[in-house]
């Protein structure tokens, strides 16, 4: 504060300057509760698009004719981990599901979206959130590199379980120069996602037709 | 008072350039500048969160007291940028996809509350708006600079991926420059922007030294150094 600037007493009060760090702390809780009931909306509506945007990604949608949003199945993984099963239906049967895997990159986790048909054979699968190094690690990404479509058509019947690993580890899918970590963890998430699909997913939701109050299994 | 508005510009921008003069900012510099494309995305959102902090605090400027100022800008600030958050995920959701991850870190950036403390609270509401847009580009253009830098000699593109930060009409600023480049690892890691900020900021002394040694020549007047 300039100190030519005329400074009345009561300012000199702790008063007046507890009264305008709360009175200034209500004015922008005020107008931050405003800008949230205007956004929240909208937000939660963007959020819906990009959620559709990357199902669409993973399961074709000429595969199925329900709304995969309106209803989805909830399943405990291995570890306890409840994971929301989004299920593509066509006249009433299961075509296919897809469900989110996460698993630590080299800097972070990285979210991939697994799209599965009835069979077991990946559908698509694309990563929705990662921390790798961009320029490195980020090839992953399906605007980057078409490295991630390479696991389309695969399956833990027709790909036996040691070629689910980088080159490097002696399986069958590229790691990139400079960056082995991130691509073998996108491996090993969609690996875990097929097996979870297979032990627990489709006994659950394709084989038993899935009933309203079952459809969440439970831990033996 | 043009004189002032042309100190405050190349204050912004040179001479008292929030990163090359003042050290500020580091953290959010270092963090977001591995590709020139995200740098320009830090730099945009901060010039909007520093025009609109300066302007309310100079507007405010005459209830706030002198004990009370540091949390109240703090306070300021930080609803500014929760509100700028909010409304471009909203609304320009395209945008958010690549900026979000950047708006949360501007609040831990130290430049903002260096400048309305120093700059906004002291002046009348138009050179604060000035001071705030001025700083906001000197520092992006550090952030595109030090992002270039990186990414050339990290990965050997230019503004990859600027479309989706500005639109499809941008794309042509993608260039890749170095064909089969293997990479260069350090530069994309956090080491290679403390490299290549020491260059930057050498480089500055040396403009600068040169420009005061052809002043002296002109004027032959002893000029003290300023020390910052």
């Amino acid at each position: 504060m300039p100190k030519g600037v005329k400074d009345p007493s009561y300012r000199k009060r702790i008063g007046y300057h507890a009264g305008l760090l709360a009175g200034i702390a209500l004015i922008v809780s005020a107008v931050l509760a405003i800008g949230n009931k205007q956004t929240k909306a909208e937000i939660e509506l963007r959020l819906e698009e990009d959620m559709r945007a990357s199902l669409n990604m993973v399961l074709p949608p000429s595969l199925y004719d329900n709304d995969l949003l309106a209803k989805t199945s909830t399943i405990i993984t291995n570890n306890g981990e409840e994971k929301q099963i989004y299920v593509a239906r066509k006249k009433g049967k299961t075509v296919g599901v897809a469900f989110k895997m996460a698993e630590q990159g080299y800097a972070g986790p990285i979210q991939v979206m697994i799209g599965i048909d009835y069979n077991g054979e990946i559908l698509g699968a694309r990563v929705i959130s990662h921390l790798e190094t961009p320029g490195l690690g980020d090839k992953i990404e399906e605007k980057k590199d078409d490295w991630i479509l390479g696991f389309d058509g695969l399956s833990l019947e027709n790909t036996s379980i040691d070629q689910w690993a980088v080159k490097k580890d002696g399986g069958r899918f590229d790691q990139f120069s400079g960056a082995t970590i991130t691509p073998r963890a996108v491996v090993n998430a969609i690996t875990k996602g097929l097996s979870f699909f297979k032990e627990k997913v489709k006994p659950e939701l394709v084989i038993k037709k899935p009933e309203k109050d079952k459809e969440v299994s439970h831990e033996q | 008072m043009s004189n002032d508005y042309k100190t405050i510009v190349k204050d912004g921008i040179w001479n008292n350039n929030v990163v090359m003069s003042q050290m500020l900012a580091l953290c959010p510099l270092l963090a977001v500048t591995g590709t020139a494309t995200n740098g320009l995305g830090m730099g945009l959102a901060t010039i909007v969160v520093m025009i609109v902090a300066s302007t309310i605090i100079s507007m405010s400027k005459g209830i706030i007291t002198q004990e009370v100022r540091i949390p109240v800008f703090v306070l300021l600030i930080a609803g500014i940028v929760t509100l700028v958050d909010m409304y471009i995920n909203a609304y320009m959701h395209e945008l958010y996809k690549v900026l979000g991850l950047f708006i949360p870190l501007i609040v831990t950036n130290c430049a903002i509350l260096g400048r309305v403390e120093s700059f906004a609270s002291r002046n009348e509401i138009l050179p604060s708006m000035t001071d705030g847009l001025m700083m906001g580009i000197g520092f992006t253009l550090i952030l595109v600079v030090l992002g270039a830098t990186r990414e050339i000699t990290g990965s050997g593109t230019l503004f990859a991926n600027a479309s989706l930060l500005l639109g499809e009409s941008f794309s042509f600023l993608e260039i890749t420059l170095i064909e089969d480049y293997k990479g260069f690892l350090l530069m994309i890691l956090p080491p290679g922007a403390f490299i290549a900020l020491g260059f930057i900021l050498a480089g500055k002394r040396v403009i600068d030294r040169k420009m005061a040694t052809t002043k002296t020549n002109e004027f032959p007047v002893i000029q003290p150094v300023s020390g910052h």
